[in-house]
């Protein structure tokens, strides 16, 4: 049972991934491309945690903790970036 | 009994998880300003997420080797979005993608202040 | 003795954490691990004492929990309030709406915490600080009266937290 419902939920978020990546393109402005960038991010994560409840396996929990925070970095980074136009200081 | 009851339980957070994922996509899709938009992803990370991470665990104690690492996702997760969303907001305030906000008072929001660009501009995420 | 330990651990809340999140990393607690989660959790804040400026001051944990179920409950309503809104309202019948709310809290600390929790609720952004840091400004995405709205989050939130922390 549990394996079909996280096949399921896995195809759901696909789903939800692939929405974000029209907003991604479609812009139209530059926030909006870093939003649709964040919450993909989001989605890999809930992508890497199904995944491991699928496999059964505890491995892919460092996977989804770097990719959160590799993922908060980088939106502040693009944020920063656009609000600075410079990222040291 | 039990297997079958933990089993249920992380069925239904999945489908909480799934649910809440697919409505935070289709807001940040289907709204016409960005502002409006930056509100449905907020519920992505809150209980999408939280939802999933939540039958993880579930699912670990029912297969025998319980964990809560999840808990420290969930909980980075909690708080970097907010600061994500708020520098996001900045974002559009700055490149004025929204219409401008009222005035506080006789002061000036922090993000317009750039005549002192050397002060550090964000004290509270 | 006291002062002993009150220079061994000056934060004994970020000593806990530092266990805590030890223990869940490693997802092991017996002995030898737990004894070095305490080490880490004694060094790591003696390291790091002077990039903290000033000590916790002791607050207030039962309304601090109780602060927390709150919010948890109102992200619980919101979320099924928002996703009503988003599955049904089209968007040019959102109200959305600015919100600007006069701060009675001063520390920075309170502040971000306070801009957190209306962050973390769907439907309110907290988007920017006024230059001086007494106001807060916050996008709702559908409001009836933005007015009743921003008293509602000083009553619920603010409140709570003036009381817990100053």
């Amino acid at each position: 049972m549990i394996t079909s419902a996280t096949l399921i939920a896995a195809s759901v978020v696909s789903l939800s991934l692939f929405l974000c990546l029209i907003r991604l393109l479609r812009g139209p402005s530059m926030g909006d491309r870093v939003l649709a960038l964040d919450t993909m991010t989001v989605n890999a994560i809930a992508l890497i945690i199904l995944l491991g409840i699928y496999g059964g396996t505890h491995l892919y929990f460092e996977g989804a903790l770097l990719f959160a925070m590799l993922g908060f970095v980088s939106t502040v980074a693009f944020a920063r970036f656009i609000l600075r136009g410079d990222l040291i200081e | 009994m039990i297997d079958t009851l933990l089993q249920f339980a992380a069925v239904t957070c999945l489908a909480i998880g799934a649910f809440f994922t697919l409505v935070g996509a289709i807001g940040l899709l289907k709204f016409d300003t960005p502002m409006k938009r930056l509100h449905a992803p907020t519920m992505v990370s809150t209980l999408g997420v939280g939802a999933f991470l939540v039958a993880s665990i579930i699912d670990s104690f029912a297969t025998g080797s319980g964990s809560l690492r999840e808990i420290l996702i969930m909980a980075f997760l909690f708080v970097t979005a907010p600061i994500s969303a708020n520098f996001i907001a900045k974002v559009h305030m700055h490149r004025a993608d929204c219409n401008r906000p009222p005035r506080p008072g006789s002061r000036i929001w922090a993000t317009y202040d750039t005549d002192e660009a050397d002060q550090p501009a964000e004290e509270a995420a | 003795m006291a002062r002993l330990l009150e220079k061994l651990i000056p934060h004994p809340f970020l000593s806990v954490l530092l266990i805590i999140v030890w223990c869940l990393l490693t997802n092991a607690v017996h002995l030898a691990n737990v004894l070095l989660a305490v080490f880490l959790g004694i060094v790591i804040p003696l390291i790091t004492a002077p990039y903290w400026r000033d000590r916790p001051r002791p607050l207030n944990v039962i309304k601090l929990v109780g602060y927390i179920f709150i919010a948890i409950w109102d992200i619980m309503v919101s979320n099924l309030v928002v996703t009503w809104l988003i599955l049904t309202r089209p968007s040019d019948k959102l109200r959305s709406h600015w919100l600007v709310i006069p701060l009675d809290i001063k520390r920075p600390e309170t502040i971000a915490i306070l801009a957190g929790t209306i962050t973390l609720t769907p439907g309110t952004v907290s988007a920017d600080l006024s230059d001086d840091g007494s106001y807060l400004l916050v996008h709702a995405i559908d409001s009836a009266d933005p007015r009743a709205d921003a008293q509602e989050i000083k009553d619920r939130y603010e409140r709570r937290l003036k009381e817990i922390f100053e």
